[in-house]
C-alpha cells in the first residue's frame, strides 16, 4: 500500500489498491444495512468483531503460545510488558476501542434497571452510572472473565457461513468448549494462567453453547454440529439481490422453482422465527430497556475521542472513565419484544425521522420512504407498524434495499452527494450526471441487470472514461482521505504503534508460536517433514460453497488433500496420492498428498473449504475424526489491530478491527501407510468412550 | 471438387484458466447419466501430464488413428479382416481403470450414522459396483495443475524428444491447459472402423454422430479413435460420444462448452472443405506436412469458384455467408496462429489450437531474457513452454509455425503496447512477424475483446430443407416414440426396463424423536 501511495498509483485507473474477492463489497449498503440491523427501528444495534469474539469464547486465549513482549520494539515506551494478546483486547474494550461482547458481566437489561433505580432519568445519567459502576470495579467488560458462566454465549444462529467445517481458525478449539464435541487439541494449554487482565478458571468450561441452529442448504460440518437445521432456497428458489465487487452491476436471484422440500426463503425463515417468537418474548419480556456498549466509531465524531495517540487507560488511572469519551459509548434502547414480528415485516419510523446514513454521510430518506408505501404495499397488521411500507415479501425487502441506496436510486445518490459537497465543500454533483431521475427496481434487474449509480460509498467511480480503482475520488476529486490528516498516511504515531515498532510500515520475521514443540512421540520418531501451514482459496471455491458436491470432488481427487513439493515429500518417503497427517499441538487433520514440482520446499498448502464430512479417515494422533484445514491453526491476535478512538485507527464493523492471522503456522506432516488408515466407525463403547474427550480430555 | 461445410472449433490456449466449466457444463447435460458416470465428452487436461484416458497419446499402446502402410492410408488397429479377428478380444480396448472408477459417496451415513469412535464422514463408494472404496486412487483430472510425480507425468508423449529432466526442476517449471472434445474429423477412424456402421459424419455440418439404434456395443471406435473421445456405456451397451451438441448448433447457439467459457477462449464457425481431397492430403509421407496438407483441404469461402460449387452442393447461402465470417477461417487460414492436435494421427481434426504463449516476466524485468525492439515483449524462443513441445502437440514436432504463430501473437501485444503506453503506433514488430496492421487490429479484437458474434458464427440448420413434408411435421416433435428430426426412428417401448438411479444407499435418517 505504501509502495503505491508513494509512487502516485493509488486513485489512478489501472492501478493502485486492486480490490480482490474477500471484499465481498456489498453495493448498495446504504439500503442494506437499515433493514440488515434493524436500525429503522431502534439504534444502535448490538454489534462485534468475531475475531476477538471466538478468541475470548472459544478459549484459545488460554492456549496463547504467542508471547506479546516478543512483539515489541525496544524503542516503544514499553508501558505494557508483561502483557499478553489477550489482556491488550481488555485494554481494548475497557477504553472502548473494540466491543466486547456481551459487553459487560451483567445482564444489560438488569444493568438499566439499577440505573433507573439508583435515581438515572435519563441517557447521559444511565452512562454516568455505568463509568462509577466501571470505576469501582463493581461492572467491568465480559471479556475479562470470559470463562464466568453469566458471560458465556449460549445460543447460536449461523446463518449461510461455515463455521464449523472451515472459517473458524482454531477448529478443535472450537469443537472443545463452545460445543463440547469430541476435538483433536492437543495441547493442555495454562499461559492464560498468567494473564494480567483476564481471570483464570482452572477447570476450563467445557459446551457453552445450549443450541446451535444453521441456516443452510446443504449439509456441511455447521450442519452436522447443529441441534437444529433450518433448510434455506437456493439461489434458484428464492428472490434476493447479489453483488460484488468484480464487476458493478446488480443482480437479482429469481424463485424459478418453488424451495425444495421443507425449506423457506432465508428471510421468510426470520420471519417466522419472529412470528413464532412475538407472542412469547410479550408474555415473559414486555417492554424493557437495556444498555448498549458502543465502541469508538470509524468515520464518525468519536474518532477524535482520544488525540494524540496517547493512550489514557482509566483503569490504570490514567483518566476517568468518561462514557464516550476515554471509554465506549453507552446508550439506552427499549424493545417491545411483542412487537418483533410487526416490527420485522415493516420499514420502520426511525427511517424518517432519522434519515439515513453512511460512512459518516446523513441524509434524509422521507421519500423514498412514502415511495415504498405504494411501490411495496402497507402493512395491513393491525398495530405499531400498521400502515408502513411492508417488507412482509422478498421482492418487497429488494426494493426498499434498493430504494434507500445511492447506487440503486438517482434521488438519493444526489442527496448524498449533496452531504458530501457540504462537508468538502467541493461540487460532486458530476459523478451521478445523468442518473438522478434512475430508480431501479427489481423488475428492472430481473429484465436485465443494472449498472450501479455513482455513490459516496466507495472511493471508486461508474465510468466510461476510467476503470473502477479504489481511491480514484480521493485523488481526483479531491475528497479528503478518512485519514488523520486527509492525505495519504504513512506514519502512525499512536502510542501502541510505536511500541510495535510500526510507526512507519516494517518488515516482521516470521513469528514462533512454538506449534511443533510437543509433537506426540510417535510422530517425532519417525520420518516427518515440518512445513509451513499455507490455506489459500482454491480455484474452485471461496470460503465454502459446494467443495463437497460430487462433481467438484470429482474434478479432483475426491476429497481432501495437501501440497507438498516433490523435494520435501522424497526426503521422507511420501508418495503422491499417499495419506498423510499434519499435526501440530492445535490438532491433526488427515488428507492425502498431492505431491507437485510447483510447491516450492519448505510450504504445505491446504486450500481453503476442505471438510471433513467427505473421506477422512481418523487421525492417529488425535485418534478422532482427521480434522479440516484449521484443525492445526488457532487465532493469533495482533495488538495494533485493536487501537481506537482515534482517527482512522478506529472500530466500523465488518470494516476495521482485529484479524486472526495464522499464516506463520507450522505442522508436522508424515505418512499414514494404507494399512494403518482406520475410519473410526466402530461402535462407541464405554470403554472407549473413557478414552475420548470431552470426558477425558480437556480437564485444564 | 465437392464443397463440404464443417462445424469446427478454435480453442484459444493462451486464454484458457483451466476453470473446468466447460467440463462441468457438459457433464451436467450429457453425461450425468448411469452408464457414463466415467465418461468426460469434454475434458481439460494439465500438460504435462499422461491425460484422460491414462496416455491417450501413445498410438504404439493404443492403435489409434490411421497410418501410412506402403503408401496407403490404413487404420492403424489393422485390416478389416484383423480387427474382425479381435471383435470378442480387442487388445487395443482401455479399461475402466485407464479412465477411472467412478465413485460417489456415502451421503446418507452423515444424517444416519450410529453413535460411533468418531464424528462420521462420507466413505467413497464405486458408481458401478456400488461398494466401498478403500481410496480413491485415479480421476478425470487427476494431474490438475501439475499434480503428481514430475517422474510420472513427463510420461507425457509430447515429452518424447525433448531433454525432459530440466524441466522438472522447480524454477523450470511449465505448464499449460489442453481443453478436449471430440474433433469431430474430416477423417474420422472411428467412423471407418465401426463394424456396424452406425457411426456417421453428418453431411449437414460434419458433427460426428453414433446412433444408438445402430450401434451393437463392438467398441471398435473407442480403441480407433485416437482421441480417446468415443466412450463406452456400460448400462446401455452403446458408444456415445460428444455430439456437437447439435441441437444447439442446428438451432444456431454454441456448443454448452463453447457458451460457458469464462474465458472465451472458444471460437465456433464454419469451415468449407473438397471432401475429394481427403485421402490424398491425409495420405502426406512426411507426417509434418500433415498440418500443411489440412491447410490446403478448406476452400476460400471468398472464391466465386468456391461459392459457386457449394451452392451447387445445395449448400445453404447463409451457410457459405457464414463461412466467409468464420472465426475459424480467420484463425486457422488468415492469421496462422492455429492448428489442429496430432495432425499425425491422420484423423484431420477440426478443433484447432491456437498456443499459448508464457513469458517469464520476472526475467524479463531483470534483463535476463531478450526482448523484442519494444524493449517490453520477449522473443518467443525464450518462454518458458519449449517450443518443441507445442509443436509435437500441434504439428508432429515441426517447430516453424509454431514460433510463427507465437510471433505473431506476440507482434500484435506489441503494437497494441505501443498505441497505449507510447501512444504512437509501432510496427516493427508486426512486419517482422509477416502480418499488417489491419491483420493486428482484428486479431485484437478477436483473441483480446472476444465478443459473442465474433467468437461463434453459426448459422441456423435448414430443417425445411431436410424434411419431406416441413409443414406435416409441426407440432409433431416432442410427441411422438422416437426422435422425428433424426433419420433413424427409435422403436420405444412404452415400459422401460426402471434404472436403479444411483448407487449411493438412501436409508432415511431416523426421525429426531425415534
Amino acid at each position: 500500500m505504501n509502495l503505491l501511495h508513494m509512487c502516485g498509483c493509488v486513485g489512478q485507473t489501472g492501478g493502485g489498491w486492486a480490490h480482490y474477492v474477500g471484499q465481498e463489497k456489498l453495493r448498495p449498503q446504504a439500503g442494506w444495512a437499515p433493514i440488515a440491523f434493524a436500525l429503522d427501528w431502534h439504534r444502535p444495534p448490538r454489534h462485534t468483531n468475531s475475531t476477538s469474539y471466538w478468541y475470548f469464547h472459544t478459549d484459545q486465549w488460554r492456549y496463547e503460545t504467542l508471547d506479546a513482549d516478543s512483539l515489541l520494539s525496544p524503542a516503544g515506551k514499553g508501558k505494557n510488558k508483561g502483557n499478553s494478546l489477550a489482556d491488550y483486547n481488555v485494554k481494548a474494550t475497557r477504553m472502548g476501542w473494540l466491543p466486547s461482547m456481551p459487553n459487560f458481566n451483567r445482564n444489560p437489561i438488569e444493568l438499566a434497571e439499577e440505573a433507573v433505580a439508583s435515581g438515572a432519568t435519563d441517557e447521559a445519567a444511565v452512562a454516568q452510572y455505568i463509568a462509577g459502576q466501571m470505576k469501582s470495579g463493581a461492572l467491568d467488560v465480559a471479556y475479562a472473565d470470559p470463562d464466568n458462566p453469566v458471560n458465556w454465549p449460549r445460543n447460536l444462529f449461523v446463518w449461510r457461513a461455515n463455521l464449523i467445517g472451515t472459517s473458524a481458525k482454531g477448529h478443535e478449539y472450537f469443537l472443545k468448549h463452545l460445543l463440547g464435541a469430541q476435538n483433536g487439541v492437543l495441547q493442555e494449554g495454562g499461559s492464560g494462567r498468567n494473564n494480567k487482565e483476564v481471570k483464570w478458571h482452572e477447570d476450563a468450561p467445557i459446551a457453552k453453547l445450549d443450541l446451535m441452529v444453521d441456516i443452510n442448504f446443504r449439509l456441511n460440518s455447521t450442519g452436522a454440529y447443529s441441534d437444529i437445521i433450518l433448510p434455506t432456497a437456493t439461489w434458484y428458489e428464492k428472490n434476493d439481490l447479489n453483488t460484488t465487487d468484480m464487476h458493478p452491476f446488480i443482480h437479482p436471484l429469481s424463485e424459478a422453482v418453488s424451495p425444495g422440500w421443507e425449506s423457506k426463503s432465508d428471510w421468510q425463515i426470520f420471519k417466522t422465527l419472529a412470528k413464532v417468537f412475538s407472542p412469547l418474548a410479550e408474555k415473559h419480556l414486555g417492554t424493557k430497556k437495556e444498555v448498549v456498549a458502543l465502541p469508538m466509531q470509524h468515520d464518525s465524531a468519536a474518532e477524535l475521542a482520544q488525540p494524540f495517540g496517547e493512550v489514557k487507560n482509566w483503569k490504570e488511572g490514567d483518566c476517568e472513565p468518561v462514557p464516550g469519551k476515554t471509554m465506549a459509548i453507552i446508550k439506552l434502547v427499549e424493545r417491545t419484544y411483542g412487537d418483533t414480528y410487526r416490527k420485522y415485516i415493516a420499514l420502520g419510523p426511525l427511517m424518517t425521522k432519522l434519515g439515513n446514513n453512511i460512512k459518516g454521510i446523513d441524509w434524509n430518506t422521507e421519500q423514498e420512504y412514502e415511495e415504498l408505501k405504494h411501490h411495496n404495499a402497507m402493512v395491513k397488521e393491525r398495530g405499531i407498524s400498521y400502515g408502513m411500507p411492508s417488507l412482509e415479501e422478498d421482492i418487497y425487502v429488494c426494493d426498499a434495499v434498493m430504494r434507500m441506496a445511492p447506487e440503486t436510486n438517482g434521488e438519493v445518490a444526489h442527496k448524498s452527494w449533496s452531504a458530501l459537497s457540504k462537508k468538502t465543500g467541493i461540487d460532486h454533483h458530476h459523478l451521478y450526471a445523468g442518473r438522478h431521475e434512475d430508480k431501479i427496481t427489481f423488475k428492472d434487474i430481473q429484465a436485465q441487470p443494472r449498472k450501479i449509480i455513482t455513490a459516496p460509498t466507495w472511493s471508486g467511480i461508474e465510468s466510461e472514461k476510467v476503470s473502477y480503482t479504489a481511491g480514484y475520488t480521493n485523488i481526483h476529486e479531491h475528497i479528503p482521505f478518512r485519514t488523520l490528516t486527509g492525505r495519504a498516511h504513512f506514519y502512525q504515531d499512536h502510542e501502541w504503534m510505536l511500541d510495535f515498532g510500526e510507526g512507519f510500515c516494517a518488515y516482521k520475521p516470521m513469528v514462533d508460536l512454538g506449534e511443533l514443540n510437543a509433537l506426540p512421540a510417535k510422530v517425532k520418531a519417525k520420518p516427518h517433514l515440518e512445513l509451513n501451514w499455507i490455506t489459500p482459496h482454491s480455484k474452485w471455491g471461496i470460503h465454502s460453497s459446494y467443495q463437497d458436491t460430487l462433481r467438484m470432488l470429482t474434478l479432483f481427487r475426491g476429497g481432501p488433500y495437501v501440497w507438498i513439493s516433490e523435494t520435501d515429500a522424497k526426503a521422507v518417503g511420501i508418495e503422491d496420492n499417499d495419506w498423510v497427517e499434519a499435526v501440530n499441538h492445535n490438532g491433526a487433520t488427515v488428507a492425502r498428498a498431492v505431491v507437485s514440482q510447483r510447491v516450492p520446499s519448505g510450504m504445505a498448502m491446504m486450500y481453503h473449504a476442505q471438510e471433513k464430512n467427505v473421506n477422512v479417515p481418523g487421525s492417529p494422533s488425535t485418534g478422532k475424526r482427521g480434522g479440516i484445514l484449521n484443525s492445526v491453526t488457532r487465532v493469533i491476535m495482533k495488538p495494533t489491530n485493536m487501537i481506537g478512538g482515534y482517527a482512522q485507527l478506529a472500530y466500523g464493523f465488518n470494516y476495521y478491527g482485529t484479524v486472526g492471522c495464522q499464516r506463520d503456522t507450522m505442522v508436522a506432516i508424515h505418512k499414514i501407510a494404507d494399512k494403518d488408515v482406520d475410519w473410526l466407525e466402530r461402535p462407541l463403547t464405554p470403554e472407549r468412550e473413557v478414552q475420548l474427550n470431552p470426558v477425558g480430555v480437556g480437564a485444564k | 471438387m465437392k464443397v463440404r461445410a464443417q462445424f469446427a472449433f478454435v480453442f484459444n490456449l493462451d486464454k484458457c484458466i483451466g476453470c473446468h466449466t466447460c467440463s462441468v457444463t457438459c457433464k451436467n447435460v450429457w453425461t450425468n447419466r448411469k452408464g457414463v458416470e466415467y465418461a468426460w465428452f469434454n475434458n481439460v487436461e494439465s500438460k504435462p501430464g499422461v491425460g484422460y484416458p491414462k496416455a491417450w497419446e501413445d498410438q504404439e499402446k493404443w492403435h489409434g488413428g490411421w497410418e501410412l502402410k506402403n503408401g496407403k492410408l490404413e487404420l492403424k488397429s489393422g485390416s478389416r479382416a484383423k480387427r474382425l479377428l479381435n471383435i470378442f478380444a480387442n487388445p487395443d480396448m482401455p479399461e475402466i481403470d485407464d479412465y477411472y472408477e467412478p465413485f460417489t459417496y456415502n451421503y446418507a451415513h452423515l444424517q444416519n450414522a450410529k453413535l460411533s469412535e468418531a464424528a462420521p464422514t462420507a466413505r467413497p463408494l464405486s458408481q458401478i459396483t456400488g461398494e466401498s472404496m478403500e481410496k480413491i486412487t485415479w480421476g478425470p483430472n487427476w494431474e490438475d495443475d501439475l499434480a503428481g510425480e514430475y517422474a510420472k507425468r513427463s510420461k507425457d508423449q509430447n515429452l518424447h524428444n525433448i531433454q525432459k529432466e530440466m524441466y522438472g526442476q522447480f524454477e523450470n517449471t511449465f505448464h499449460m491447459y489442453l481443453p478436449r472434445i471430440c474433433n469431430h474429423c474430416l477423417n474420422a477412424s472411428c467412423v471407418a472402423a465401426c463394424p456396424s456402421g452406425s457411426i456417421y459424419k453428418r453431411e449437414e455440418d460434419g458433427i460426428v454422430l453414433v446412433d444408438q439404434d445402430k450401434c451393437r456395443g463392438w467398441r471398435m471406435c473407442v480403441s480407433s479413435c485416437p482421441y480417446k473421445k468415443v466412450f463406452y456405456n456400460w448400462e446401455s451397451g452403446k458408444a456415445e460420444k460428444c455430439v456437437g451438441c447439435y441441437p444447439r448448433v442446428e438451432s444456431g447457439m454454441p456448443t454448452v462448452c463453447s457458451e460457458s467459457c469464462v474465458g472465451r477462449i472458444r471460437y465456433n464457425g464454419i469451415m468449407l472443405y473438397d471432401a475429394d481431397r481427403i485421402e490424398e492430403l491425409a495420405s502426406m509421407e512426411d507426417e509434418q506436412d500433415l498440418y500443411e496438407a489440412q491447410c490446403e483441404i478448406f476452400l476460400d469461402p471468398n472464391d466465386p469458384e468456391v461459392i459457386a460449387a457449394a451452392r451447387a452442393e445445395g449448400i445453404n447461402d447463409d451457410w457459405i455467408e457464414a463461412a466467409r465470417k468464420s472465426p475459424i477461417w480467420k484463425m486457422a487460414m488468415d492469421w496462422k496462429i492455429a492448428f489442429p492436435m496430432h495432425p499425425e494421427f491422420r484423423t484431420l481434426p477440426m478443433v484447432w489450437y491456437v498456443p499459448p504463449l508464457s513469458p517469464v516476466q520476472s526475467q524479463i524485468d531483470q534483463g535476463n531474457l531478450p526482448v523484442g525492439p519494444d524493449g517490453a515483449i520477449p522473443v518467443s524462443g525464450t518462454m518458458r513452454l519449449p517450443i518443441q513441445y507445442l509443436a509435437n502437440l500441434l504439428t508432429a514436432g515441426k517447430e516453424a509455425p509454431i514460433e510463427s504463430a507465437l510471433n505473431r501473437l506476440i507482434a500484435m501485444r506489441s503494437y497494441q503496447r505501443s498505441v497505449h503506453v507510447e501512444g504512437k503506433a509501432d510496427t516493427r514488430a508486426l512486419e517482422a512477424a509477416g502480418i499488417s496492421e489491419e491483420q493486428a487490429l482484428e486479431m485484437y479484437r478477436y483473441l483480446a475483446i472476444a465478443n459473442y458474434e465474433d467468437r461463434f458464427v453459426i448459422p441456423t440448420g435448414h430443417t425445411e430443407e431436410t424434411l419431406d413434408d416441413a409443414f406435416g411435421f409441426q407440432g409433431q416433435n416432442g410427441f411422438t416414440f422416437g426422435n422425428d428430426t433424426s433419420a433413424g426412428v427409435s422403436k420405444i417401448t412404452l415400459f422401460p426396463r426402471r434404472r436403479k438411479d444411483t448407487a449411493e444407499p438412501k436409508e432415511l435418517a431416523p426421525a429426531a424423536d425415534a
